[in-house]
């Protein structure tokens, strides 16, 4: 159905930015203007995900050129259902940025920034189109690399270094793939290349393009073995910057993978076994690699690559009830990641240190808090009736009914080094007596906040967590979308008709 | 011709990776710069290449004639040269900043992002 | 390079090259041209000017920063690919005015589109040579 309101997302991040850079001087405006602005977009996100719901796929030919000659965007539950994930991860980090964010660093249009990096995200999720998924792509990495970078720090630059080679070469890579897949079919539409890979004969080559494509995304999204960039990067910027990345930029990397290897590429045993042995290593490498870190936000970082695995896994499991599951974890971990970065920054406000071995004593000082802290850490883990739980249990389930046990076996590992890593980190943080911290002068402890910023650091992991909340509690709701996402993943046949026509 | 572009694009995959495997950071930037001109002349290629028939609808006619020049392609290169010119302009500010801040070129010794805080 | 014959010419070439560029700008939609690199030209015409008399100079000369073309080019770059979703197109389909206007031709959204890239083109490439210089 023809809709030329579903760019609206992408449309007003570009606006919400203008307007901030007009205001560039004036740091309060801007925090207004971001905090509005990601509210209205977080209105229009949910709209259009109860239309896409109700009315099925609604499309836009950018510019009235038809598919597949123009640039299509596609809005179907998938694409509407994380554009909403990435407005309510937006406005709760723009919110925590009020309460966080240095003046220094808004002086250098953090907030502007911040808001083109959604509208690449947005826009990501959105297209239709595989080039022009590629120039989104572009339009994160270059927004996140000035928000990694700005400060200046030298941890943050060194940090910034690694992190913005990789992306550049996974950007070449996934060039690269789309000039051979280009050269293949003479076409960039995804619902018309879905048609056009199916009819060539030379698979080989369709192969050799599809693990180009898995190489590209597999960067982006930090699997094994590429994903050493992601913990030497993710904990130098400010936590609300950290927040945002590791919410959001990994996760485009697997929606694109999950698209592009059910409508162009389907995987053949080949293939799904090359991302089963990824998924599976990377679950692996994630979880032993934040098991002997001792910096909290660190651990988070490989936390992120441990999961990262499970949606991997679903993806080479590759049945609806895995992918439903691959698509429930995604749901679950943007928010509970974006939450956890959150957290971690509200720990350092306290105690002045990101060091498990000199934390301590978090319980007995700020019960109230801690309780508010333990809702996303034990979502993470995935205790029922968590939001954890239900999409590790699809994937079971799923890789059960393929009879795949290695793929079983290894996400409950997983989640047992999961709840291990975070038993570890609540007794260390929470429990244990932590040695007398001495006071230290550059940082604004939260005591020093004034009581507004104190209530939008509190207030949008309090928001997060209801959510977090909501998708455990809720999971019916949250459980039909994912499967009839994955339904229409597996069966891109209204997907191809709604770009095509006929 | 093809066969010429097939080897300038060999050989600068090759330079540009072969770039990136030093630990200079300048020389980091120049293999990805290679490598990203190598990525641009795969799409030209790949997109067939055709002389001299432009893909222009004569007056007199309704459609375009049997073989002409496929203009996707050239539309592609140049947005992925557009965004590319950006990324450097970033990337090499960055390493400046870098040298500034690090005062070293070598990659083996920016390991300040593995020290255990 | 401060020459005395650099710095004269500069002076002569500034507002030549910036009439040179908005003419590639405005023959951009059917012949060679366009905002991306009429954009370039105008940048390269003040960054000539800086060269020969230092940055200083240019920058009294532009009177505004340059920085601040970016949001104003961008808005009009939106403001003209939005302005169809008014009328139920597609977003950044072509709208066009009826009568051709004289010397520059038929006005449509296009225009507008390319003369806010213009103005992008010229802040940023402004803003990193200014960045890039000034930290030397």
């Amino acid at each position: 159905m023809n809709n030329p309101y579903i760019v609206l997302p992408v449309i007003l991040q570009l606006f919400i930015a203008i307007l901030l850079m007009f205001s560039w001087s004036s740091k309060n405006i801007q925090k207004l203007i971001s905090v509005t602005g990601s509210l209205i977009a977080l209105v229009i996100s949910l709209l259009l995900l109860i239309k896409v719901d109700n009315e099925g796929i609604q499309i836009m030919q950018a510019g009235g050129w038809e598919a597949p000659f123009g640039i299509t965007f596609v809005a179907d539950t998938f694409s509407a259902l994380l554009v909403l994930l990435t407005a309510i991860a937006g406005l709760a980090v723009s919110v925590y940025s009020v309460g966080s964010v240095r003046n220094a660093r808004i002086k250098f249009g953090y907030f502007p920034i911040f808001h083109l990096l959604i509208m690449g995200l947005s826009g990501a999720f959105l297209t239709g189109d595989i080039f022009n998924l590629y120039v989104w792509f572009e339009i994160i990495i270059i927004s996140s690399f000035v928000l990694l970078t700005l400060g200046g720090e030298k941890a943050q630059i060194e940090g910034a270094i690694k992190y913005v080679t990789m992306n550049l070469l996974a950007s070449v890579i996934f060039l690269t793939a789309i000039a051979i897949l280009y050269g293949l079919t003479g076409s960039l539409n995804m619902a018309d290349l879905s048609l056009r890979v199916a009819e060539i004969e030379n698979r080989g080559l369709v192969n050799v393009t599809a693990i180009l494509f898995l190489v590209g995304f597999g960067i982006k999204s930090a699997v094994f073995p590429l994903y050493f960039w992601l913990p030497a990067s993710y904990h130098t910027p400010p936590p609300a910057i950290s927040a945002i990345f590791g919410g959001l930029l990994t996760k485009v990397g697997v929606y694109a993978m999950l698209r592009v290897f059910t409508l162009i590429f389907i995987p053949d045993t080949f293939l799904s076994t090359v991302i089963m042995v990824i998924a599976i290593f990377t679950i692996l490498s994630g979880g032993i690699g934040a098991l002997i870190q001792n910096n909290i936000r660190k651990v988070f970082s490989y936390l992120i690559i441990c999961h990262i695995g499970f949606m991997l896994a679903g993806l080479g499991v590759y049945s609806t009830l895995a992918i439903a599951g691959a698509i429930f974890y995604l749901v679950h971990d943007i928010i509970v990641k974006t939450n956890l970065f959150m957290v971690s920054g509200l720990i350092f406000k306290f105690k002045g240190t990101y060091s498990m071995r000199l934390l301590g004593g978090f319980y007995k000082e700020h019960p109230k808090m801690s309780l508010l802290m333990a809702i996303p850490l034990f979502s993470l883990v995935g205790i029922p009736p968590l939001s954890g739980f239900w999409g590790k249990l699809l994937m079971i389930q799923g890789a059960i009914d393929q009879s795949n046990m290695l793929v079983v076996f290894f996400i409950i590992l997983g989640s047992f080094l999961t709840l291990f890593i975070i038993a570890r980190l609540w007794s260390e943080v929470f429990w244990k007596d932590g040695p007398e911290l001495p006071e230290k002068k550059h940082i604004k402890y939260y005591n020093a906040l004034k009581p507004l910023k104190r209530k939008a650091m509190v207030g949008s992991i309090v928001f997060l967590s209801l959510i977090s909340l909501g998708i455990g509690f809720g999971a019916e709701w949250v459980m039909r979308l994912s499967i009839k996402i994955a339904e229409n993943l597996m069966d891109p046949t209204l997907y191809i008709q709604a770009v095509l026509g006929n | 011709m093809e066969i010429l572009l097939v080897i300038i694009i060999g050989l600068l995959y090759a330079a540009g990776i072969y770039m990136m495997l030093r630990r200079s950071l300048v020389k980091l930037i120049i293999g990805l710069i290679l490598l990203g001109n190598g990525a641009n002349l795969l799409i030209f290629l790949l997109g067939k290449i055709v002389k001299g028939k432009p893909p222009i609808i004569g007056a007199s006619e309704k459609m375009l004639g049997e073989i002409y020049a496929d203009p996707v392609p050239q539309a592609l290169i140049l947005t992925a040269i557009v965004i590319s010119f950006g990324l450097q302009a970033f990337a090499i500010i960055l390493i400046k900043r870098a040298y500034k801040v690090v005062k070293t070129d070598d990659l083996d010794e920016m390991n300040a992002t593995d020290e255990d805080l | 390079m401060k020459t005395i014959i650099f710095k004269t010419a500069s002076v002569y070439l500034l507002p030549l090259l910036l009439l040179f560029s908005i003419f590639i700008l405005l023959r951009g939609h059917y012949l060679p041209g366009g905002g991306f690199v009429g954009g370039l030209m105008a940048s390269i015409a003040f960054v000539i000017h800086s060269f020969a008399n230092g940055i200083e100079k240019t920058k009294n000369i532009m009177s505004i920063h340059p920085g601040f073309l970016m949001p104003v080019g961008l808005l009009l770059a939106l403001a003209s690919g939005a302005l169809p979703l008014f009328f139920g197109e597609s977003f950044m389909t072509g709208l066009w005015m009826e009568n051709a206007v004289p010397v520059i031709g038929s006005v449509g959204t296009a225009l507008f589109f390319d003369t806010g890239v213009y103005l992008v083109v010229i802040g940023v490439t402004l803003t990193i040579i200014f960045t890039i210089s000034e930290g030397l």
